[in-house]
């Protein structure tokens, strides 16, 4: 059981930073993974009167707060417009809208999660973390740092040309995903990024030009492979590695074909 | 630490320890229809409205909830009543654990959307956890209901 002893409700980003640099102590965010771990918090850190919680969008890019929830990103009309929808796909699933209610971007982010769709959705995109401390840094190098004691300010989404799908694959509804997948084209690039196998989500670009000479079930299947070779595929209860990694083949083909296929 | 909130319409003050969660303040506060189905997160029983959204009341701090407004079917009788009864006498449900969560998350829904369509239902309750009904008696009675006061 996750317990607690004192409760601050913090003034400025200086203040959580602050308080976050003791180990006892941990930021919430909308604490439900917290509230499944048995940790022994001194000072629970409440960011929530920091105006965080809202998706700020300028001619560049989109600025996401920290605290910001799933079920904001899935309603947002701009994001999806921008993403084709793919941010809804990717959140959907999750649990439940009461859930969504409260789980945040930034605990989902911070957390880099083996399982995670939101890492998985973000990494497809051209995405940064903006941290207190530590600046403004690509989603992709994050997603591989160790996880310190810095704080996610905001995410950011450069706005560039983009098309977008999203999918994942669940044994049952609002579990979690045995395999997810968003393929990009981003600036004339195209981009993979897989998550859930189960490991954390990266995201592999087509630099051999597979996809450059037009989408078709063809090139969609030699890219699915592509991509698939590149990345590790683990197992457990949900699925073996060998069950995902054909999974993640098949579903970076079919993403494809959605994205443009003839 | 003190905390005020508007529960079901009325100011309530109160001293918690930081770590209660919002399941047991309202619980304390006689608001009993609130219960607890899994406490991971994954149920949907512990729902309650929070400044108008549906929450899980069981992974909520009653501190986050400072200065908020909750409902819970208590002050809510009225719509809770009404669809509440519908769904019984449409039989749908079997042992009706799960039945505060789902009405509470039911309102949530027409609140959002007067007129869900099947997938906007269906997708809207999937995190209502029911262990008996398969949840074709649910979905049927939200059609009908939906269909009756349509014609209304
Ligand atoms: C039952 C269950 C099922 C789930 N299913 C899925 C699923 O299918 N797909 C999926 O993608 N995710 C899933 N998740 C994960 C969920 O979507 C969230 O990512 C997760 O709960 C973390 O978000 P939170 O707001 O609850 O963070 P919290 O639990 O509050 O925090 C998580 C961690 O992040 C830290 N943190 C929070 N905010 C910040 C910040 N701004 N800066 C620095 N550190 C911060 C906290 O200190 C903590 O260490 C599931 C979680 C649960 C509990
Ligand atoms: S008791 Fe809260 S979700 Fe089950
Ligand atoms: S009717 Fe028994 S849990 Fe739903």
């Amino acid at each position: 059981m996750l317990t607690i002893n004192e409760y601050v409700k913090v003034k400025s980003l200086e203040e959580a930073y602050e308080l976050n640099q003791k180990k006892t102590n941990r930021i919430i965010g909308g604490m439900l993974w917290l509230k499944m771990s048995t940790l022994r918090v001194q000072t629970a850190i409440d960011m929530s009167g920091l105006s965080l919680d809202n998706i700020e969008e300028t001619d560049e890019e989109f600025k996401i707060g920290a605290m910001t929830t799933l079920r904001q990103l899935e309603t947002n009309e701009s994001l999806n417009n921008y993403t084709n929808g793919a941010i809804r796909e990717s959140v959907r699933h999750i649990v439940g809208v009461q859930f969504r209610n409260s789980a945040t971007i930034g605990g989902s982010i911070y957390g880099r999660y083996g399982f995670s769709d939101v890492l998985t959705m973000f990494l497809a995109l051209d995405s940064y973390v903006e941290l207190y401390k530590g600046g403004i840094v690509p989603l992709s190098e994050f997603a591989k740092m160790k996880a310190d004691r810095d704080i996610i300010v905001n995410i950011i989404v450069k706005k560039k040309p983009l098309k977008c799908v999203y999918m994942s694959e669940r044994i049952s509804k609002t579990d979690f995903p045995v395999l997810a997948v968003c393929v990009s084209e981003c600036d004339g690039k195209f981009i993979a990024s897989v998550g859930a196998r189960p490991a954390r989500a990266e995201a592999i670009t087509d630099c051999e030009g597979i996809l450059s000479n037009g989408i078709n079930a063809e090139s969609a299947e030699k890219f699915g492979k592509y991509v698939t070779e590149k990345l590790n595929f683990n197992s457990n209860m949900r699925g073996s590695a060998e069950y995902r990694e054909h999974l993640s083949k098949v579903l970076v083909k079919r993403a494809v074909m959605a994205l443009g296929g003839k | 630490m003190n905390i005020q909130v508007k529960i079901n319409g009325k100011n309530v003050k109160s001293e918690i320890d930081a770590d209660l969660l919002l399941i047991d303040y309202l619980r304390d506060n006689g608001c009993l229809s609130v219960k607890r189905g899994c406490e991971t997160s994954n149920c949907g029983l512990c729902t309650v409205l929070m400044n108008g959204k549906p929450v899980l009341s069981c992974s909520v701090l009653a501190a986050r909830a400072d200065g908020s407004e909750i409902y819970t079917l208590e002050g809510l009788q009225k719509e809770a009543e009404e669809f509440g009864t519908f769904v019984a006498n449409q039989g749908a449900e079997q042992c009706g654990f799960c039945n505060p969560g789902f009405i509470m998350n039911v309102i949530a829904m027409l609140r959002e959307n007067e007129n869900p369509t099947d997938d906007e239902i269906k997708e809207y309750l999937a995190g209502n956890l029911c262990r008996c009904s398969g949840y074709e008696g649910q979905f049927r009675a939200i059609k009908n209901f939906l269909a009756q006061r349509g014609a209304k």
